[in-house]
């Protein structure tokens, strides 16, 4: 059932654990008040803006659930759900648009 | 009665932060149901979101895991998208700073997107809190967050377990995905990134390893970071103009 062999699960929880604790304290600990290079956090400021939508993209482009074989229906489901997210500003009313999208696409299956 | 402030200041923090409830309890959710598509057990899941405790990250280290991708590509695609942390964790440090060691390594642990805004804005506003307030108030922020997170990642994988295949589940990770980045765009810098990071992640889907990721979010951060300091050359201009 699991695609996912267990020593590799949990290599990456304690990785990801690990890590993501380090990023969280490595200002608030060892910096103390001394200031970040400005090129540092320009750059971080784009890091989720740019890694979310990199991931994503192949992944409506190439629909899993059709094997990769690029879906209009797949297509419009991640055009309206991303729209209403971005004009709403809300990621709840985004979350309920990729909710209908989803049950569309189940009944148009 | 400055113990007594403190106490108000995490209570503060913890209603503030209620309305979150309902953005991190739904992410929770999804997040179990599809750890359990991904084959993924109670204990496992609870361990994952209760050790990295970041939604995003958590999504990209799945999706990765179930497409086969080695664990190096796994790990670093997973804390590219933390690297916001790092920036939060920096930004809240002038603020911050000056509490005891352990403190600090606690409140580490509790840099989350939620936490940080509205901390943030909250410290801009109120210069006079105190240091021992300031952090009552962070930790305050995840009160209800944090145990929503996780209890809601554990109703996910029970519900999930349940769920047939033909309900096209595989395709709720790219919608999850989608309804983070709409709110995220919030100035022209941003979109430009997003756009490029979307232009190279097609073609460099081609790259072995899973790599296109990687080399895509380089090149967003980039052009976002580029694009900044256009639009801030342009504005100096056109404000010397006048």
């Amino acid at each position: 059932m699991s695609s996912i062999p267990t020593p590799v699960l949990w290599t990456v929880i304690a990785g990801l654990a690990l890590g993501s604790y380090a990023l969280r304290f490595v200002f608030l600990g060892f910096m103390g008040g001394r200031p970040i290079a400005p090129w540092l956090m320009r750059h971080l400021r784009y890091t989720a803006v740019a890694v979310l939508p990199a991931l994503v993209a192949p992944l409506v482009v190439w629909p899993a659930p059709t094997d990769g074989t690029p879906s209009l229906i797949h297509f419009a489901a991640a055009a309206a759900t991303f729209t209403v997210g971005y004009v709403t500003r809300n990621v709840l009313y985004a979350l309920a648009a990729g909710g209908v999208s989803l049950l569309l696409l189940y009944l148009a299956a | 009665m400055a113990s007594s402030t403190t106490k108000s200041a995490f209570w503060q923090g913890f209603r503030d932060s209620a309305p979150f409830l309902f953005m991190a309890s739904p992410f929770g959710f999804l997040f179990g149901v599809l750890a359990a598509e991904a084959g993924l057990i109670v204990p496992e899941a609870f361990a994952f979101s209760l050790a990295v405790f970041a939604g995003a990250a958590q999504f990209t280290a799945l999706q990765l895991m179930q497409e086969n991708a080695p664990l190096l590509i796994v790990l670093v695609s997973a804390l590219a998208v933390n690297l916001r942390m790092a920036m939060y964790s920096a930004s809240l440090t002038p603020y911050l700073g000056d509490a005891p060691m352990w403190q600090r390594a606690l409140a580490a642990y509790f840099v989350v997107d939620q936490s940080y805004a509205l901390s943030i804005v909250k410290f801009e506003n109120e210069p006079r809190m105190t240091t021992a307030q300031r952090m009552a108030y962070f930790l305050g922020t995840n009160g209800i967050v944090t145990p929503a997170w996780v209890i809601a990642t554990v109703a996910g994988v029970m519900a999930g377990s349940r769920i047939p295949e033909s309900w096209g589940v595989d395709f709720v990770l790219p919608l999850a995905f989608l309804t983070m980045i709409g709110p995220m765009l919030r100035t022209p810098a941003h979109i430009v990134a997003c756009l490029v990071a979307v232009a190279t992640s097609l073609p460099a889907a081609m790259l072995p390893y899973n790599l296109g990721l990687i080399v895509a979010g380089i090149a967003g951060m980039i052009a976002g970071a580029q694009a900044e300091l256009w639009l801030e050359r342009q504005k100096s201009k056109a404000e010397t103009v006048k």
